[in-house]
């Protein structure tokens, strides 16, 4: 534990937090595509051997979902809403309630042996969620990804190229999709949606 | 633009993801200061440039972030085979001469 | 009613929509169904255009892609101009402004061709060739001349108000082309469930299916196509694409197809939210190439004279625009597609005169339909030369022994206004040739047909299949087959029933010869759009040369827009016979991308204006820019460049900022910088072989500088490491090198060194970075911060974790200015609550924000390197003096290390860094200026170094230079000059390139 620096970056609810899209302003428009940021969610990297017995254990308990293994994926706990994804053979991202990923982060260290680490990143990046019928138009205009259902059924998750800039795309479910955004690239990545969204009334709320 | 398949992400993806790092299975010298000058410029500098079968290494870049290895035919741009750092090609410009895979 | 050759039946035309137009400034109309060149056509229209070398007038020739001559420029206002439209793909609408792209005043009577046809003989065969060979100042004056002369059509000089956009499509099966071959083989594939992407270039899907004179299943074939089209658009996974052009075909079944959906509505976007168009870049598992063939023009004296048109065009517009382009048709044919011309021709109540036919013994269905009709038929004969010059009057006859090439028996004059004429067909093979496959010759249909393409499946004429009972029973299993091979199981489809019809072999015939020898005969064009004559290509033929790609550029046979769509075949065909080969031995074709042209709007897509490159910011960017911040581009980042105050120049600006961090208090925005969080019991081994000094020793919560280089041992980059736990660490990069240095990390980890239990984790995006700087930084930050500041226990080179503004923060007490400097590092989202609490002090201790123009001046004050700037690659840590950054004796040969041996890096003549202090203390050297050691040597004078970063240094109070000079370190106290371009040589003297406070004693306090 002690060799590595772990601290609570959260200050108290006095201070005021800004989400990566603080500066920009919402669009209202239809219903065919409504995009929504939640920001300050916890946002937590962890890497270590998917054959560590205690990693996946520790996941399951802590977070209380199976370590996904299958690349591509990841699990919800419908309950608490935290999620953890598949990013690489030895890479997972966390998401969880605003506010948590401290505590889980040293819960997480107390039960994993062996090699890992685990990294805060929720200052750097933020999520977006997408609903409406035009959601696959969107994706297809700005991933070089396929989005069609066939190919990205609900649970799963990728990394690829958003426009100029990179993002995790993730289906929770039928009707919602996610982006997960890096803060540097929010602002262009919110231009760019406001823009290619234009000939489906998008409605953006931030 | 190539179509590459990820052996870790184990799918398709399209070459806009990815990255070439050049000749693949160049290993740094285990010591370099016993390496004479020659040996070293050949590891720094001097690479294949061949017509046909060439092993590379790629990244998948806005991926998973994983290295691994491309067989690829520098004329046609086919490739043959992706494979795993640590892994050997199947498919090689001696295996084709003798009549393996095209 | 002043649509003088409009048919009073049939075409699939509204008529009950009429369009106003323009063309050249005269108004004519036509009906909603139209193109533009049919609706020209229907008012009688028979110059178009002026040709681009002769001045020619010239008319409508094809109905298709391959038109050569109807080349517009539109637009009825300045922003909305595009060039280089085919009459024959542009739909007509209500108020479109068409120009001719060539011709000067005027198409009708254009002055160049008035003043003698100056291009002609300005502008011979061998043109491009001897004028590339020229001295190339001389390209601007031939420049001028073939602008002025010709026009190559014009951009709009107005902001373009249109929206463009890009789709990334992936399919099971790509079907390009919506003929026969197309609509088969997309209904197969599409039935089976399979993703298809049918994509047709026309107004309509259909293809040679809208002008046919069979039937399918005993009706008109229009019938079928509206049918299938109907099925397909209502299953949920085939996508229709209309008025779309494959227009590239790449690696591994990567299609790029350019949708034009809203060019046929208007000049602009009628709806603001409206895609003007659109590039889908479409990655398909299967594609099934249906594009069809075009048909061969004869070649023949006078053949461009307006009035001689290819035979299917003919039918084209008579059948589906029910515009007849004339009053009198001569045809000439080698192939009894000629007789569906006249047919068609006679059937519409105007005059055939007589059918042309090479062949001595035609006796298909077709030539017993045409003399059932009364037609006449000359056989064994061809049209060898047409009358006129506005427009053909006439059609000079002969018997023609295509063997020999030579005329034979009598010759015959009749008079008519149109010639139409076929030499049988070319498929259209261009895409299956972008991927860099060879096009094969195929005797038994003169034509080529696609190489092979690994997943790609070519149908129909495409492939020199010309029956129309194959091409469906073709195009079906194909689509099948490829729903198949990507996994889908089918059934097939039924097919309509075909009525045979019986054809008589055509015979290959390309030029027709002249009673003149060719060389003196009138104009016999190959290519119409380049004015390639048949004679330009015995004369490259007669210079030397002898492969078809060398002819090709001699006489730019096949070249700009046209890409040889007409000509090419023709071209070779009698480069063959001059050089006494085949035309496989003559060479094959090869065809670019794009295969018509796109507008620069469609290839852009959304990535243009602010759009064009991601522009990154930091979390305090809003509070930078209602500062009034200029921002400098770093990478992708926006960081401030300076903070102008009032009408401040750059200069008084960074003068200001620089005294405030000298003297007061100074803070930069540093968040861009790159940040990489290592974890793991290796990460101290790690950390040790990828930078040059040691690690072993560092203790929590120290820092410690580092330099990177490549193992080539050239300096790539450089940064402060903290150690935050024994097993903990934080890198910082460069801005520009962070996602490059990330990379670098895991290359090593990943293919040198697994075993080294280590994890990198970027968290750039993560900490904002606020770096305090400046005499007073430590009261400043004493107000806000519960961590002990004090001297003793937070010592230069250290870190600390505490409050700042009661946000959870880590310090660094680390500079880069040379000042006492705290970098306050908070998770991004609290940044602006931190900043603007250390701006609730301003006014108490003078903090100033500074921008990294004024960081480049401190920090080069200090001898401190930018990598990049300082070095190039080609850097050692040695050149820049900075052996104290290196361990000489670490256990592993880190990287770059055993390169610091070569016989090259222990040159004593590298170039090594240096301070420059210019003579005259007020002259600011140029970044980038040449150093030599002696101003009097003539030119080219030897360089022996140029300077790197160079600043006006208010502290110091004279302008000083970084510079890598050769052997630098051993000309402590020489002079040196620099030549600048006006001729003024500027002298400056050699010194150490730590100009301030050598001993650091600034940053100790
Ligand atoms: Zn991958």
């Amino acid at each position: 534990m002690s060799k590595v620096a772990v601290f609570n970056q959260c200050p108290g609810s006095e201070v005021m937090a800004e989400s990566p899209l603080a500066h920009q302003s919402s669009v209202k428009g239809g219903r065919a595509l409504i995009v929504t940021e939640h920001a300050f969610l916890g946002h937590l990297i962890l890497r270590g051997q998917a054959d560590n017995e205690s990693l996946k254990s520790a996941v399951l308990s802590v977070v209380g979902v199976e370590l996904p293994l299958q690349p591509l994926t990841f699990v919800l706990n419908e309950t608490t809403g935290a999620s953890v994804q598949w990013l690489s053979p030895d890479e997972w991202l966390l998401i969880l309630p605003a506010g948590q990923e401290y505590e889980v982060e040293q819960n997480l260290r107390q039960q994993i042996s062996g090699h890992f680490s685990i990294v805060n990143v929720g200052g750097g990046q933020t999520l977006l969620r997408l609903k409406g019928d035009k959601v696959f138009d969107l994706l297809s205009k700005s991933c070089v990804y396929d989005v069609h259902e066939r190919n990205f059924p609900v649970g799963k998750a990728v990394a690829t190229t958003f426009a100029k800039a990179t993002a995790i795309i993730r289906r929770p479910n039928e009707q919602e999709w996610e982006l997960v955004i890096r803060r540097s690239f929010a602002d262009y990545c919110y231009r760019w949606i406001t823009d290619a969204g234009r000939e489906f009334d998008l409605t953006f709320t931030v | 633009m190539l179509h590459i398949f990820c052996p870790y992400c184990g799918e398709h993806r399209e070459e806009a993801e990815f990255r070439p790092k050049g000749q693949a299975h160049i290993a740094r010298p285990l010591s370099p200061e016993q390496c004479s000058d020659e040996e070293w410029a050949e590891y720094l500098f001097f690479r294949d440039n061949p017509r046909g079968i060439h092993h590379e290494l790629w990244v998948h870049a806005t991926g998973c972030r994983k290295f691994f290895n491309v067989t690829r035919h520098t004329v046609s741009y086919e490739i043959l085979e992706t494979y795993k750092m640590g892994e050997k090609p199947k498919v090689t410009a001696e295996s084709l001469a003798k009549g393996g895979r095209s | 009613m002043s649509q003088v050759n409009r048919l009073g039946l049939g075409g699939c035309i509204d008529r009950t929509q009429t369009y106003t137009f323009t063309f050249n400034g005269n108004q004519y109309t036509g009906f909603k169904g139209d193109t533009l060149a049919s609706a020209l056509l229907a008012n009688g229209v028979s110059i178009v255009n002026r040709s681009f070398k002769y001045s020619r007038p010239r008319g409508i020739v094809a109905a298709g892609a391959e038109e050569p001559n109807a080349i517009m420029q539109l637009g009825a206002t300045e922003a909305a101009q595009v060039p280089n439209i085919r009459a024959t793909q542009q739909a007509l609408y209500s108020g479109l402004a068409a120009r001719s792209t060539n011709g000067w005043p005027n198409v009708e009577n254009d002055a160049m061709g008035l003043v003698g046809k100056l291009g002609g003989p300005m502008m011979g065969p061998g043109f491009y060739y001897k004028t590339f060979m020229a001295p190339a100042s001389m390209w601007m004056t031939y420049e001028k001349l073939i602008r002025k002369a010709a026009g190559l059509g014009r951009s709009p000089k107005e902001k373009d108000p249109d929206q463009y956009d890009h789709y990334h499509r992936h399919c099971d099966v790509l079907v390009i082309g919506a003929g026969p071959a197309g609509l088969s083989a997309a209904l197969a594939a599409g039935r089976s469930g399979a993703r298809v992407i049918l994509c047709d270039e026309q107004e309509q899907m259909g293809g040679h299916l809208l002008d046919t004179r069979d039937q399918l299943n005993g009706q008109a074939a229009n019938l079928w196509v509206t049918q299938v089209l109907a099925e397909l658009a209502s299953m949920p996974e085939v996508l229709l694409l209309p008025r779309t052009t494959a227009n590239g075909l790449h690696d591994h079944n990567f299609a790029t197809l350019h949708e034009r959906r809203t060019e046929h509505l208007a000049d602009t976007a009628p709806d603001a939210n409206q895609v003007r168009s659109r590039m889908h870049h479409v990655r398909a598992h299967q594609v099934i190439l249906a594009t069809g063939a075009h048909e061969r023009p004869l070649v023949y004296a006078n053949n461009d004279v307006p009035g001689n048109m290819i035979c299917g065009a003919v039918s084209t517009y008579i059948r589906r625009y029910a515009v007849i382009p004339g009053q009198r048709l001569v045809v000439t044919t080698t192939n009894d597609d000629g007789y569906r011309a006249a047919l068609d021709w006679t059937e519409a109540g105007r005059e055939v005169v007589a059918i042309v036919d090479a062949r001595p013994n035609p006796e298909g269905d077709c030539v017993k339909e045409a003399r059932k009709k009364g037609i006449r038929i000359i056989t064994g004969s061809a049209v060898f030369e047409a009358k006129g010059t506005k427009r053909v009057t006439g059609a000079r006859v002969s018997g023609v022994d295509p063997a020999t090439f030579t005329l034979t028996g009598t010759k015959e004059d009749l008079a008519c206004d149109t010639i139409a004429s076929s030499g049988g067909f070319s498929p259209v093979v261009h895409l299956s040739a972008h991927t860099g496959t060879r096009p094969i010759w195929r005797d038994d249909i003169i034509g080529f047909i696609p190489g092979n393409v690994k997943g790609l499946t070519p149908v129909g004429a495409v492939k020199g299949v010309y029956a129309l009972d194959r091409i469906l029973a073709e195009g079906a299993e194909a689509g099948s087959k490829a729903a198949l091979a990507s996994g889908f199981s089918v059934s097939g489809i039924e097919l309509p029933s075909v009525t045979k019809q019986l054809e008589s072999k055509p015979i290959a015939l390309f030029q027709v010869p002249h009673e003149k020898p060719t060389m003196r005969a009138p104009k016999q064009f190959v290519d119409l759009q380049n004015d390639v004559t048949a004679a330009g290509i015995e004369l490259a033929t007669r210079e030397g040369f002898e492969s078809i790609e060398h002819v090709k550029r001699y006489t730019a046979l096949g070249f700009g827009t046209d890409q040889g769509k007409l000509g090419n075949i023709n071209g070779m065909a009698i480069a063959a016979r001059l050089l006494n080969q085949t035309i496989p031995e003559t060479g094959t074709t090869v065809f670019r991308p794009n295969y018509t042209g796109i507008t620069f709007g469609a290839i852009a897509g959304r990535h243009c204006r602010d759009l064009f490159d991601p522009e990154r910011y930091t979390a305090l960017h809003a509070w930078h820019l209602q500062r009034g911040a200029k921002f400098e581009d770093v990478g992708q980042w926006k960081r401030p460049w300076y903070f102008p105050v009032g009408n401040e120049t750059m200069h008084d600006a960074v003068q200001r900022e620089c005294r405030a961090v000298r003297e007061k208090v100074g803070i930069l925005d540093a968040s861009t910088l790159g940040k990489i969080d290592i974890q793991g019991k290796d990460a101290r081994e790690f950390i040790g072989r990828v930078y040059t000094n040691k690690w072993a020793q560092l203790g929590v919560d120290k820092c410690r500088y580092g330099l990177m280089c490549k193992d080539d041992g050239m300096v790539m980059d450089d940064g402060v490491t903290t150690c935050l736990g024994d097993n903990h660490f934080l890198m910082t990069t460069t801005t520009g090198g962070a996602a490059a240095i990330l990379e670098w990390l895991e290359l090593w980890h990943q293919t040198e060194w697994p075993e080294l239990e280590v994890y990198f984790t970027s968290v750039t995006d993560h900490w904002a970075t606020m770096t305090l700087s400046g005499p007073k930084a430590r009261d400043l930050l004493s107000e806000i911060t519960d961590i002990d500041l004090s001297k003793d226990t937070f010592k230069f080179m250290e870190c600390r974790q505490g409050q700042v503004a009661g946000v959870p923060a880590r310090v660094y007490r680390i500079s880069f200015t040379g000042e006492l400097t705290y970098e306050i590092n908070v998770q991004a989202n609290y940044a602006m609550h931190v900043w603007k609490a250390l701006f609730a002090h301003e006014h108490t201790y003078g903090l100033t924000p500074y921008g990294t123009e004024t960081m480049h001046v401190l920090r080069a004050e200090k001898g401190f390197i930018i990598v990049g700037q300082d070095t190039d690659g080609s850097v050692t840590p040695e050149d820049l003096g900075m052996q104290w950054c290196v361990g000489y004796d670490k256990p592993f040969s880190w990287i770059g290390q055993r390169a610091l041996s070569r016989p090259d890096t222990r040159r004593e003549d590298r170039k090594q860094l240096v301070g420059l202090k210019p003579v005259d203390p007020k002259v600011v050297l140029q970044e980038g200026a040449q150093i030599v050691l002696d101003p009097t040597q003539s030119i080219p004078m030897k360089m022996v170094g140029h300077v790197t970063s160079s600043y006006f240094s208010p502290t110091l109070g004279h302008g000083f230079a970084l510079a890598l000079l050769v052997s630098g370190s051993k000309r402590m106290g020489e002079k040196v000059y620099m030549p600048m371009a006006d001729g003024k040589v500027i002298e400056a003297e050699v010194v150490s390139p730590i100009f301030l406070d050598p001993k650091g004693v600034r940053q100790n306090v």
